[in-house]
């Protein structure tokens, strides 16, 4: 009898936890679509990086951070997905850098695009990641070193990576990571659902079906 | 029934409902930070430090047969956990300042994530279990001390 009453009671309390989790997710898939729909700027902003076509029906918008591990690990799987499915995905990059002193990757990744330079730049950041923000270990002084690797007049970044333009960009972004509860990096939106469950696999799934569903007609 | 047999069954029904208390609040504190996603800040783990354990210290108190000595060993945690929690409910309700708060580091320990009717935070609910709870466990010392 106590034992039962004991094993019942564990048995209720997970259950209560799952159900509460699947109803809670539920309501945030229904916020989102929501707010997707109602605040398309709050994912997209006009200076935010984009890749890929114009056209493209499904919007893969990735708050992301250029000194975060994962973001970096996850850089050539979501450029496999866009390569597999040309002109069909637009991919957003957000900002989130969360650790202190990580805003200034963003800076100096902000003021490579002013010369063109975007998105080697941040290959070259995620490339050489591991010598220079090892498990949140900032040095700078170290990606300094890198970055001519990508082609850009290191000494202009230095000048406009303190740019009040940079900065709003940043305060902006932070702004959007609020309204939309990111708390993690990389934090990924597909036409403004997010992913509920971390990974590789989840990531593709949630893409998929929504490739399925606008190109499906 | 006997008199003593009787008093060994209220004996365990208290000691469940401590378990049950405790079962509940790990639920509740781990559903905040897995699925809420609120990050628990310093003074948070303090507390969950002392309450998660308990689950089990007091669960092997209910079998085969209430065991007194449980008292012993969960009165420490709850007294432990019951202190950072007034701490805490004292901080977030701005009674102590903030400047003396030992987090500075990640989440602010007064982040506002949730007020149940407005005015309960979680640090309070805190608070409530763990009071609750050595109320608890003094009323069974003091009735299998007799």
């Amino acid at each position: 009898m106590k034992y039962v009453l004991v094993g019942l009671t564990c048995v209720f309390l997970v259950l209560a936890f799952i159900g509460g989790s699947a109803y809670y997710k539920g309501l945030q898939v229904e916020k989102y679509g929501f707010m997707a729909e109602e605040n398309a700027e709050l994912f997209v902003r006009d200076h935010s990086p984009t890749l890929g076509s114009e056209d493209a029906k499904v919007y893969l918008v990735e708050f992301m951070d250029p000194a975060c591990e994962t973001c970096a690990s996850f850089a050539p799987y979501v450029k496999q997905i866009m390569d597999a499915n040309p002109g069909k995905i637009k991919l957003v990059l957000r900002y989130a850098p969360f650790h202190d002193g990580a805003d200034n990757f963003v800076k100096m990744l902000e003021a490579a695009r002013m010369q063109g330079k975007y998105w080697e730049t941040l290959d070259v950041m995620f490339k050489t990641q591991s010598a220079w923000a090892n498990h949140g270990n900032y040095q700078p002084e170290k990606l300094w070193n890198f970055i001519p690797r990508a082609g850009v007049d290191v000494e202009q970044i230095k000048k406009d990576m303190h740019s009040p333009a940079i900065a709003k960009i940043i305060e902006q972004d932070m702004a959007d990571v609020k309204a939309l509860n990111v708390q993690k990096t990389p934090g990924y939106f597909v036409n403004g659902k997010p992913l509920q469950t971390f990974g590789y696999k989840q990531l593709n799934q949630l893409i998929k079906s929504e490739l399925d569903k606008q190109y499906s007609e | 029934m006997s008199q003593s047999d009787q008093a060994a069954k209220t004996n365990w029904t208290l000691l469940f409902m401590g378990w049950l208390l405790v079962s509940v609040s790990t639920t509740i504190s781990l559903f905040f930070s897995s699925v809420l996603e609120y990050e628990p800040c310093v003074l948070c783990w303090y507390q969950r430090i002392c309450l998660f354990p308990m689950i089990f210290i007091l669960g092997a108190g209910l079998f085969p047969t209430f065991d007194k000595s449980v008292i012993k060993y969960a009165l420490p945690l709850s007294i432990a956990g019951g202190l950072t929690a007034f701490y805490h409910t004292l901080l977030y309700a701005g009674i102590i300042p903030e400047s003396i708060q030992p987090c500075s580091n990640g989440v602010s320990c007064t982040e506002k994530y949730f007020e149940l009717f407005g005015f309960v935070s979680i640090p309070m609910l805190s608070f409530i279990a763990f009071s609750t709870l050595v109320a608890l466990l003094v009323f069974l010392k003091r009735r299998t001390s007799k």
